[in-house]
């Protein structure tokens, strides 16, 4: 049953893999993916070749005839383990500077500005409008069936020209800063062709940012359980070309009232 | 009923079910973790043919609902991190040997022992009940985060079923901070004479590091589920900010933060891990000595390194948390106390590796099963230092990845040290005073690791690639929402890519568990009708195999024999007549002595 099940799927998992980049991962289109896909493989590889050192340790010791005991406590164990340190350093270390160039600094000032709010089981994208600020939202105002999810107050001058979406578009090549919220319980925010993960907690207001480079559509995940309909809170992210940006964001005003 | 009958029956109920026999209550605690495990892994099932199949309609109940798949999640999650891998390795084997190992003929608190199991199996009876409540079971996962865990109207299971989830566990947390208050105290008071603390078993040094991360780390769950409770039904808001708007009822309370939860129950969470494995380490450690005929490599460095597991073990819960809105520098920390404690792992696998090399061991299925542990915890170890790179877990956080790394290391690798320990110490667990120990068959053992070590990979390797291809945990469906017009929308697109290799994990899953059938007929077949195994089957040279340990020779024996320990475990030796060997209770011999030093001058 298992054999005559697996032929026809390596068949098609050929066709599979034709869609994706090494190990699996979905092609990279983030300005920061492409050092983080680098070293994302280098581990894989150093995992992969240590998974199999290890086991042929492993047999050709069981496999060999009976010898006195290993004694040499350097040799077997102080070495192989400084050996290990220095390894993990190094990755340590390497993971650090990409983390610390990701997240340690914010986004330029002159990234474009989105908000983003999970609740269950949507997305919801916020551009400032021309004022460059957005408006106060209230709890008490959300009304998802009157086209006002976010509960943003219309009497309020900076909110009035906020446009909320339920797809995110961006520009290619210029940096956005996405600040991100949860309206109800914890979701997790994911475009996993950005290399782009972090949750939205209820409470606080979390900013990411990062740089588009490849025009196309994008999946955005929830990758933290939220409640029943958690598989379906996807979302579309359009990278256009910068012009392309630019006449859409200008049609997004002309329809506003 | 005869009164004949009924002091039979009387006296069933107080050998058998209400007993303070520490050997009694450990194959209580062994069943009740049998039966939780055979639930468990039907559940796991059950998600599997969903992911593959969802239109599959359950017999019984219909078709598998969203929320049907999370309870499922949920309380998996929940039965086999607690009620398996906590409870047999720690409470089951624990009980049922670690007092002979120390040369102890009973726990400190024989009470407080059976009060511990009767609290577990309420928490399991407690939790299983929440299925056929009104609106299921839980279901926010094994980690409960809120506000989902804290606000009834977050989902269906999310009102009585998520209270009976908390009760459940918080009934746990008190067994198990009893039972670990037990073991240590045991332990530290209850051993023999000569039994030093560098002369204990490397398994004891598992059972009292896990012990201590117990009653570190169930206290503070403990207090996390009352705070919790709280929240929902007290009007407290240690989890709830101002403001939070869940499915149209407003919390207007004060101002917590859902973050303060996730250190709470992580600071629990990550040491679980531990004390699920740790004896695991332990028993697998000893075992390879065992059919090695050797000392366990480096045997100081050995209990070192167990210590440093559970301190570091204790230092890393951030390690779940870097995308969950911490202070950033914060994860950089949690990284490098994750990085280390990979060292101390590595010293281990490094000291098993030199303890079998060129040594021809036994084959016995209880060998196997322990090679099979350094197996799988090594292949789930290495993508532990990926995971503990907060840039890279900015990618593979909660996707399959993550599944797969903690699968094999943690359950697999626990299953597997947890077979290993049924195989090799079934006659300690057998013997009775009226009939000795039996042996599980041999043949059928064999058969039964090979499948199920190639089950354990062929269900779990795949998992790193459906996860690197970006398949997030917890979802019920791999369709995502059809896009415009009925066509795939890229979430759609990016998740059923992952389908042909979920629907070949799906098969090797349900081929993993038929293979369990192998252990369960032989363990009916081996009860009744196994082969009677010799006082000392494995030449093992710890104490449980003492004869004074062991009910049907200890009934038999003429004379009550005085305990003591003469050196440290594993005492093989190679002589031209053979492997001898010197178990840890035999006094020296002069000559013996005289021969050791002359064969064996070098120090430990």
């Amino acid at each position: 049953m298992i054999l005559t099940s697996t032929l026809p799927l390596v068949a098609r998992l050929h066709v599979v893999a034709a869609f994706l980049g090494p190990w699996g991962l979905p092609p990279n289109a983030s300005e920061h993916g492409l050092a983080l896909d680098h070293h994302l493989l280098l581990n894989l590889w150093i995992a992969l070749g240590l998974l199999v050192l290890i086991h042929v340790i492993l047999g050709v010791g069981l496999l060999g005839g009976r010898r006195a005991e290993p004694a040499d406590l350097w040799r077997v164990e102080y070495l192989p383990l400084a050996a290990l340190a220095i390894l993990f350093a190094f990755l340590t270390v390497k993971a650090e500077r990409l983390w610390a160039a990701a997240r340690y600094t914010g986004a330029d000032p002159a990234a474009l500005q989105v908000e983003v709010t999970g609740e269950q089981f949507a997305w919801y994208f916020r551009y400032p409008g021309p004022d460059a600020t957005f408006g106060p939202t209230r709890a008490q105002l959300v009304a998802p069936g009157e086209g006002n999810p976010l509960g943003v107050d219309p009497a309020d001058a900076h909110g009035a020209d906020d446009e909320v979406t339920s797809e995110l578009v961006l520009p290619a090549g210029r940096e956005v800063d996405l600040r991100l919220k949860a309206q109800d319980v914890i979701h997790g925010f994911s475009v996993p062709a950005m290399r782009l993960k972090q949750n939205a907690v209820p409470g606080q207001t979390i900013h990411i940012h990062f740089t588009p480079t490849t025009p196309g559509t994008y999946a955005i995940l929830c990758t933290q359980l939220c409640g029943l309909g958690h598989y379906r809170m996807n979302a579309t992210l359009r990278v256009l070309p910068p012009d392309e940006f630019a006449s859409w964001l200008a049609s997004k005003r002309r329809a506003a009232p | 009923m005869s009164p004949a009958d009924a002091t039979r029956q009387q006296s069933f109920f107080r050998s058998r079910l209400f007993t303070t026999d520490h050997r009694v209550i450990g194959v209580q605690y062994l069943v009740l973790a049998l039966v939780a495990v055979a639930i468990g892994t039907v559940l796991s099932l059950l998600m599997r043919i969903h992911l593959v199949w969802p239109d599959w309609p359950l017999p019984l109940h219909g078709p598998i609902l969203p929320e049907d798949y999370l309870a499922l999640v949920t309380i998996h999650g929940t039965i086999m991190l607690f009620f398996v891998l906590t409870t047999a390795p720690q409470a089951g084997f624990g009980n049922l040997i670690l007092p002979a190992q120390i040369g102890s003929r009973g726990m400190a608190f024989p009470f407080l022992n059976a009060a511990s199991f009767w609290m577990t199996a309420v928490a399991l009876l407690t939790l299983l009940s929440s299925t056929f409540v009104p609106g299921g079971a839980a279901i926010s996962g094994w980690t409960a985060y809120p506000p989902l865990s804290a606000i009834a109207s977050a989902g269906p299971g999310q009102a009585m079923g998520m209270d009976l989830w908390l009760a459940s566990i918080a009934l746990f947390a008190v067994a198990s901070t009893a039972s670990s208050i037990n073991i240590l105290t045991t332990i530290i008071r209850n051993r023999c004479h000569g039994m030093t603390w560098e002369r204990l078993p490397l398994t004891v040094w598992g059972w009292f590091t896990a012990a201590l991360l117990s009653v570190i780390a169930f206290s503070v769950l403990l207090a996390a589920i009352l705070l919790l409770f709280c929240d929902r039904h007290a009007g407290t808001s240690f989890f709830l900010p101002t403001g939070d708007l869940v499915n149209g009822v407003l919390h207007r309370g004060g101002d917590g933060s859902p973050l303060l939860w996730l250190h709470l129950f992580w600071f629990f969470g990550h040491p679980e891990v531990y004390i699920a494995i740790l004896p695991g380490m332990g028993l697998t450690s000893m075992v390879l000595a065992n059919f090695s005929h050797r000392r366990v490599f480096a045997y100081r460095t050995m209990i070192a390194t167990t210590l440093l597991i559970g301190f570091l073990g204790i230092l890393l819960w951030g390690h779940h948390m870097f995308v969950a809105g911490l202070n950033p520098f914060a994860s950089s920390a949690f990284s490098v106390s994750t990085m280390a404690i990979a060292l101390p792992a590595a010293a281990k696998v490094l000291s098993w590796l030199a303890t079998t090399w060129r040594s021809s061991p036994t084959y016995t299925t209880a060998m196997l099963f322990a090679l099979g542990f350094v197996s799988l915890f090594i292949t789930g170890g290495l993508t532990g230092p990926i995971l503990a790179q907060p840039i890279l877990d900015e990618y593979l956080h909660n996707t399959f990845f993550v599944v797969a790394h903690f699968h094999l290391i943690m359950a697999m690798a626990g299953i597997f040290g947890l077979y290993a320990a049924t195989y090799y110490w079934f006659p300690l667990l057998t013997a009775t005073r009226s009939h000795p120990g039996r042996l599980l068959s041999e043949p059928l053992g064999r058969w039964h690791f090979w499948l199920t070590l190639v089950g354990a990979y062929a269900t779990f390797l795949p998992m790193h690639f459906t996860g690197l291809a970006g398949e997030p945990r917890h979802y019920a469906q791999l369709t995502g929402v059809p896009g415009a017009g009925g066509a795939l929308s890229p979430a759609g697109a990016l998740l059923s890519h992952t389908l042909p290799l979920n629907l070949h994990i799906t098969y090797a899953a349900i081929f993993l568990a038929c293979a369990q059938i192998v252990f369960l007929f032989n363990l009916i077949r081996s009860l009744r009708r196994g082969v009677v195994a010799p006082p000392n089957p494995w030449q093992a040279t710890t104490l449980e195999w003492h004869p004074a340990f062991n009910p049907f020779l200890a009934a038999t024996a003429s004379h009550i024999q005085v305990i003591a320990v003469h050196r440290a475990p594993c005492h093989y030796q190679s002589s031209p007549s053979g492997e001898t060997f010197l178990p840890q209770w035999e006094p020296d011999i002069v000559v013996q002595a005289a021969l050791e030093s002359a064969i064996n001058p070098k120090p430990e």
